[in-house]
């Protein structure tokens, strides 16, 4: 059971900014108006984060990962949050094999 | 209704979300454990943060020692749609004490905040259905991480298992949840090209930003460019 104190530092950044997100709510209700174009990028947030957080697995890895990744892509349009997990990650082991 | 019916009636909101996180919260805690961290870092992260998409993006950014400013930019990026959420779910919370509305919305995530906004369109909003939602679902996700931190740290190098590509299947799942159509196309491949480019040629930490900065971008763009009767309506 060890708490290293860079470590603890980064948890209590997170959990900071997050409260904060959490809480900017209750000082903006009823003062948000954004445009339609303003809503679009407020709502690409999640997607182009995820995105930008996993591309150099999927694409600057190697063509086993780039491969594992496209599969998983396919998977997603049809199949539930484990299932395409449990795809992806037997995709890279069959293919780190060939 | 009394206190302790609205608090059952929370939980019952609740429990299939939690069921569902189960596996999730296993495969959080092994992932995280992969990385290095401690059962004990685990479980204080999500007592802590609690934000399921933003501790897995933290966790694949982990190294030696920590890269602080990039997990938290992260996390504050994936966390901002909350600032929405909040947004829309504080004038509901009327029967909220100052000290409740605090306390409450410290662990509101997505799974919770749509069943209260869904709750609050026939009855007003109670802190015993919010509370009775929250510490179950709190404490499946603490139980379930923790667990996984401790099983996940003995099964050697993730490498094998190709559990080290569970990240990138699992957050291609995630986008594919947040797909809307021609404008998540453009953000996705935005992002995706920009993070790539950045991490070759300046390196990490650098790839998240200069990648979600140009998904954001792409975004905006391309909900420029569709129609206008359309903007219209969305706007009315």
């Amino acid at each position: 059971m060890t708490l290293d104190t860079l470590n603890l530092v980064a948890i209590l950044g997170m959990a900071a900014v997050t409260y904060l997100t959490r809480i900017a709510g209750l000082a903006l209700a009823g003062r948000l108006d954004l445009s339609p174009r303003a809503q679009a990028a407020f709502d690409a947030i999640p997607p182009a984060v995820l995105v930008a957080v996993i591309a150099p697995s999927a694409l600057a890895t190697g063509w086993p990962e780039t491969g594992a990744a496209l599969l998983a892509a396919l998977a997603a349009t049809r199949l539930p949050l484990l299932a395409v997990v449990a795809v992806g990650v037997l995709a890279v082991v069959g293919l780190r094999m060939v | 209704m009394s206190v302790l019916d609205d608090a059952r009636l929370g939980f019952s909101d609740i429990w299939p979300a939690a069921v569902a996180a189960v596996p999730i919260g296993l495969l959080f805690g092994a992932l995280a454990a992969a990385k290095g961290l401690s059962p004990l870092e685990v479980f204080v992260m999500g007592a802590l943060v609690f934000a399921g998409g933003a501790q897995f993006a933290a966790v694949e950014l982990w190294a030696s020692p920590a890269p602080v400013f990039a997990i938290i930019f992260s996390t504050l990026l994936i966390n901002a749609r909350h600032v929405l959420m909040s947004a829309s779910i504080a004038p509901k919370l009327g029967r909220f004490s100052p000290a409740q509305k605090l306390m409450g919305l410290y662990y509101m995530a997505d799974e919770n905040w749509a069943l209260a906004e869904k709750r609050a369109r026939v009855r007003q909003l109670t802190p015993a259905y919010w509370f009775g939602m929250i510490v179950p679902f709190v404490s499946c996700w603490l139980m379930t991480t923790t667990m996984g931190a401790t099983v996940g740290a003995a099964m050697g190098d993730p490498r094998n298992l190709g559990a080290d590509f569970a990240f990138t299947a699992l957050f291609i799942a995630l986008v594919a949840s947040f797909w809307k159509g021609r404008v998540t196309f453009w953000t996705v491949a935005a992002a995706g090209i920009a993070s790539a480019l950045t991490y070759k040629l300046v390196g990490p930490p650098w790839h998240v930003a200069a990648g979600a900065l140009s998904g954001l971008l792409a975004a905006w763009l391309a909900a420029g460019t569709e129609p206008a009767v359309l903007a219209e309506g969305v706007k009315s």
